[in-house]
């Protein structure tokens, strides 16, 4: 199953980042639509039926692939950056530090991410590089709470008594000796949160707290499809709605199989 | 266990202060009301007026101290739009919101145990199989699209069921009326999904987990029935993180509900604040942040409560 995942999920990121070759149209190029196109049902030429101004929605389809991709990607990179960070010093250099940080993340954890991105975004609108740092400062509290766990523990350890002894700088030991021994479960919660967060760009475009109208990403797509529910156009929502579930799936799919593969307790 | 208990509380009015700071921080930042309440061609001595007469003129951290003087007296501003007390139109809202959460919270929990500890009997089974595929599936999908196939497929399509809006009953009237359940099902099935698939999959892996520790392996050689074994000694330590989750998720679940009311016209607090967001309407977002965080922060409290009662380790610390 696991391994199926994965190939769905090479195979979509694949057709997103060809999209521009492989897409039968430009759905952002004007001068291409034709209004009398719109709201075409599925059937050729439009693969999976046209929009209310003549996109094909298969190749919109593509292209918000690669927003949504991309966004919750860059998103899980940072937050993770951020997050491991945050922890790695404040676990290594103990408080008033500490105690800062774990106040901060306290508090940040005391309000729903899904809150606070919303919010982060509603101050501060709409924009790629905006919901990339939102969802980021959202997550990041997961990344910093078990990276520093994982410090404390292993600060004690022998190889890093060691290395302070050999006179390594206190950021040299942090960086080359104990951060490489935390990544793993770090790699782990990042496995779930990637799934968490493309569902969180999603979710904020679809309330038109996103991504802008320009680069719509397949939450955009589906809020697209809202508008016209009641009309019977389905398919404007339903198939941008299969192809985040299929990638998230495959994410899910992969990620579990790799923390039931890493997960000591299952071990007998 | 009272210095405990007091030190949670401490801790949850330092947190509710410092969201009230941040989220007043914001909002302040956030933009200009005055602009928005007044027409175009108003002139300048017209918004000034207005900015003194909402007390938009003095600084922060004025208007951060008055906030909080009100606040802690239960006044959160006027809402700029609805001309009411921010936190009586917040309230007014909340019950719609708490009776949809709670019914998705009840569905998650009452479906995702029993189907959880199913799976995780016979985990190579393909009943188990299924329902592990069906719970990924669950927490792939976000809540949003839910809502929509299902208003598709129930109210466009086959007009079983109401796509939108909340029957006229009274407070939790939802649950007491067929009209009313007919209303609430849809949102609730909506929200709930995601719920419990997560349920459904923590209990899964925490049985799993339980099922191979030695006290289950005694409780059997006692010759206890597999029932007892299950029920009693498997499910109750399933349940101490299973639990803790729960209660978070419960925030969650209300912030959630932001969506899910947005896209079945549902009259709780989710759509007003998409609403008072795009309306700069900064008393009533100041309020219902408020409001959520102290739901979020008193639930967090209960958890923890209930966590020393359930988890004797917990009390020896």
């Amino acid at each position: 199953m696991a391994v199926a995942g994965s190939a769905v999920l090479a195979m979509m990121i694949l057709a997103s980042v060809l999209a521009g070759w492989i897409a039968p149209q430009d759905p952002y190029d004007l001068a291409v639509l034709r209004l009398e196109d719109s709201f075409k049902p599925p059937g050729p030429p439009f693969l999976l039926g046209a929009d209310s101004q003549g996109r094909d929605i298969f190749s919109a389809i593509l292209y918000g692939l690669r927003v949504s991709l991309f966004v919750g990607l860059a998103s899980t990179v940072l937050s993770l950056f951020m997050g491991v960070l945050a922890g790695l010093a404040s676990g290594y250099f103990g408080r008033p530090l500490d105690t800062l940080v774990m106040r901060v993340a306290d508090v940040q954890l005391s309000l729903p991410v899904f809150l606070i991105a919303l919010v982060i975004m509603a101050v501060w609108g709409q924009g790629v590089l905006n919901i990339i740092v939102a969802i980021s400062v959202a997550n990041w509290v997961y990344y910093a709470r078990t990276a520093r766990g994982m410090v404390l523990a292993e600060k004690e350890r022998d190889y890093v008594q060691a290395a302070r002894a050999e006179g390594q700088s206190a950021l040299s030991v942090m960086f080359t000796e104990i951060a490489p021994n935390i990544m793993a479960p770090v790699i782990v919660i990042a496995t779930v949160r990637i799934a968490n967060a493309i569902l969180l760009e999603a979710t904020l475009s679809f309330l038109g707290l996103g991504v802008p109208i320009t680069r719509p990403s397949l939450g955009s797509l589906i809020s697209r499809g809202y508008e016209v529910l009641f009309s019977g156009y389905w398919w404007m929502s339903v198939f941008p709605g299969v192809a985040l579930m299929v990638l998230v799936l495959s994410i899910n799919l992969m990620g579990d199989r790799l923390r039931d593969v890493l997960n000591p307790r299952l071990k007998r | 266990m009272p210095i405990y208990l007091a030190n949670r509380v401490f801790h949850a009015l330092l947190v509710l202060l410092a969201v009230s700071f941040i989220v007043f921080f914001i909002m302040y930042k956030a933009g200009d009301p005055v602009e928005l309440l007044l027409p175009p061609d108003a002139t300048q001595k017209q918004v000034e007026d207005l900015r003194a007469h909402l007390g938009l003129d003095r600084p922060f951290h004025v208007q951060y101290a008055a906030f909080l003087r009100n606040a802690l007296g239960g006044d959160v501003g006027r809402s700029y739009i609805y001309n009411q007390s921010a936190l009586e139109v917040v309230l007014e809202r909340l019950p719609a919101t708490l009776e949809l959460a709670s019914a998705a919270m009840i569905l998650a929990v009452a479906l995702g145990i029993p189907l959880g500890m199913l799976a995780s009997l016979r985990p190579r089974s393909w009943s188990s199989r299924f329902i592990m595929f069906f719970s990924l599936a669950g927490i792939s999908v976000p809540t949003f699209w839910t809502g929509m196939i299902l208003i598709l497929v129930f109210a466009v399509q086959t007009g079983l069921l109401p796509s939108s809006g909340r029957a006229d009953v009274g407070l939790f009237g939802s649950f007491f009326t067929l009209q009313g359940l007919r209303y609430l099902i849809l949102p609730a099935a909506t929200l709930c999904l995601f719920q419990l698939a997560l349920v459904l999959r923590l209990t899964r892996s925490g049985m799993m987990e339980v099922l191979l520790q030695d006290y289950i392996k005694l409780a059997r050689a006692k010759g206890l029935p597999e029932r007892a074994v299950l029920m009693v000694h498997a499910l109750k330590n399933t349940l101490i993180p299973v639990i803790t989750i729960i209660g978070i998720q419960f925030g969650e679940l209300i912030a959630y509900t932001i969506v899910t009311e947005t896209i079945f016209a549902w009259p709780g607090t989710g759509k007003l604040i998409i609403d008072s967001i795009q309306n700069l309407d900064r008393p009533v977002v100041l309020a219902y942040l408020m409001t959520v965080a102290v739901i979020f922060v008193g639930i967090n409290l209960v958890v923890d409560v209930v966590y020393t009662f359930v988890d004797p380790r917990v009390r020896v610390h």
